[in-house]
């Protein structure tokens, strides 16, 4: 049999199909999703989707003719529920069967549900699909109080919304801080202030341990382990992404949280290839991570489609990046958040944007930026170019960030 | 439906036809031209759906944004007088025909 077969028809999943045609591969291709649509974008559901500045066909990443031209066909409605590997299948839920050389999982990841009692009410709700994203802005239209759990990117994104919309909102996070380890402390707590000088009830260092019922079939509130209760008549549960690898696990595909991965997109079985959400890899400064953003879904594809095609001469090392628009902020994050020794502050936070860059041994690795999308692209190039920048030029908001590089290395080629 | 003509740096031109409200960006993404990377989907958050809007309907978008502007100083390619970033280019019976030029390059 020949051919690839693409499981997950989202961002990761269309880039491959389009990176493998880009690079010439000619075999069939079929990328099957269990959703009803075209692969679309996530990020606007958070966002602009809910409050219905996004239209559903303003989400596709392409339309129709686009993988109809490059003879790409795209399976909707379908579930993959088996690999028969001695048959080199994938198998619908229907019972279709989709032969292939090569298998690609780019099944994504899924909400991690609430754990305890009340999960199931009928006002409780997740964020993934854009069904998902019409029942919270449809939920949002007919409600006063709404509990978000979760301090993360998405609860947060949901908070500013739902605060936006003159909404009474609690915000519910189990650590003592917002956004996790993916921000600093300085930047999580800005974003605190913000939050409640919005009038957003941020709760740090508390949990739920139930969402209680109101009226019958639907929650009315939830219960913190203190004891206290806060009325809601919705609740979005925003606390973290798990990949979905059922089908890498009924492989036997090494597993880590994600499917394990090397730096070709390669999972531990031949042939077999994963990208995006549901990935595992060994990231820059050797730590094994699963990176759920748009940036690792597609540079990981367009990995995994030049694997497919035997070129195994540019292995995945993107600098990664992120961003998350909150009310009119707009938070930017590049690099990894390893070990730094040197941070330096550019702009004023209390004149709204400024920046944070992490150095080690002189050399920018990290940069968190706010409403400063500017210095967020230069940034991203001086990571990748591995720059030596000078920190007081770089603190220095009447000098152009480009101009506090010292010395470029031999990758210095992408910096102006 | 408006029409969006892109010039590719090589002069080849291709028509696309959206539905009013689409950004120009979203219509380069939806109908695979190259040329327009838009990393990050449209969140005026990248700098790499950069453009050349022809002068004529230049006026008929809406003014840059702060955001915007801040970005269009990064480009790969020189910001010029009509440069904008296609996420950020809203089409409508207004635009319809609008020449759109892509640079060279956007990394």
């Amino acid at each position: 049999m020949s051919g690839v077969v693409i499981v997950g028809a989202c961002q990761a999943g269309m880039q491959t199909a389009a990176s493998l045609r880009e690079h010439g591969y000619s075999e069939a291709i079929t990328l099957i999703g269990e959703e009803q649509h075209l692969p679309y974008q996530r990020p606007p559901l958070s966002k602009g989707f809910v409050t219905g500045r996004t239209t559903v066909d303003q989400l596709a990443l392409r339309v129709e003719s686009f993988y109809t031209e490059r003879d790409i066909e795209v399976i909707t409605g379908d579930r993959i529920v088996e690999i028969d590997r001695s048959a080199r299948s994938a198998v619908g839920h229907l019972g279709r069967r989709y032969p292939f050389e090569h298998l690609v999982l780019t099944t994504g990841s899924h909400p991690r549900p609430f754990p305890g009692p009340g999960a199931r009410l009928r006002n409780v709700l997740t964020l993934r699909s854009v069904e998902d994203a019409v029942a919270i802005a449809t939920s949002f239209n007919g409600v006063e109080d709404v509990v978000v759990l979760g301090g993360g990117f998405i609860g947060l994104e949901l908070a500013a919304t739902a605060a936006a919309l003159g909404k009474t909102v609690t915000l519910v996070e189990a650590t003592a801080g917002l956004m996790g380890r993916a921000v600093s402390p300085r930047v999580a707590d800005f974003f605190l202030r913000q939050h409640r000088a919005r009038g957003v009830d941020v709760r740090l260092n508390s949990s739920v341990s139930e969402i209680i019922e109101g009226t019958p079939g639907e929650a009315g509130g939830v219960l913190l382990t203190t004891g206290e209760s806060i009325p809601a008549s919705l609740i979005v549960v925003g606390i973290g992404a798990v990949p979905t690898t059922d089908l890498g696990v009924d492989l036997g595909l090494g597993m880590g949280l994600g499917i394990l991965v090397d730096e070709f997109a390669q999972t531990t079985q031949p042939n077999v290839l994963a990208a995006g959400d549901c990935a595992q890899h060994r990231d820059l400064a050797g730590h094994s991570r699963v990176l759920t953003s748009v940036q690792n879904a597609i540079d990981q594809a367009t990995v995994a489609a030049r694997t497919i095609t035997g070129d195994l001469s540019r292995p995945y090392d993107a600098v990664p990046w992120f961003w998350s628009d909150q009310y009119d902020l707009k938070l930017q994050m590049a690099g990894l958040a390893q070990d730094h020794d040197e941070v330096v502050l550019r702009g004023d936070p209390e004149a709204g944007g400024f920046s944070l860059l992490y150095l080690r041994d002189g050399r920018l690795v990290w940069a968190e930026s706010v409403s400063k999308p500017g210095e967020h692209v230069v940034a991203r190039r001086l990571i990748s170019a591995g720059s030596a920048v000078d920190p007081n030029l770089l603190a220095d908001t009447t000098v152009r960030m480009q101009d506090a590089v010292i010395e470029n290395s031999e990758m210095a080629s992408t910096v102006e | 439906m408006p029409s969006i003509f892109f010039v590719e740096p090589d002069g080849t031109e291709q028509q696309v036809d959206v539905e009013p409200g689409t950004s120009v960006m979203m219509a380069a993404q939806q109908h695979g031209i190259e040329g327009i990377v838009a990393d990050c989907g449209g969140a005026c958050s990248c700098a790499t759906c950069h453009v050349y809007v022809e002068e004529r309907l230049q006026g008929r978008f809406a003014p840059v944004g702060s955001f915007e502007d801040e970005l269009l100083d990064t480009t790969a390619c020189e910001r010029l007088p009509n440069s904008r970033l296609s996420c950020q280019l809203t089409m409508s019976d207004e635009t319809d025909g609008v020449r759109i030029e892509v640079p060279e390059s956007q990394m």
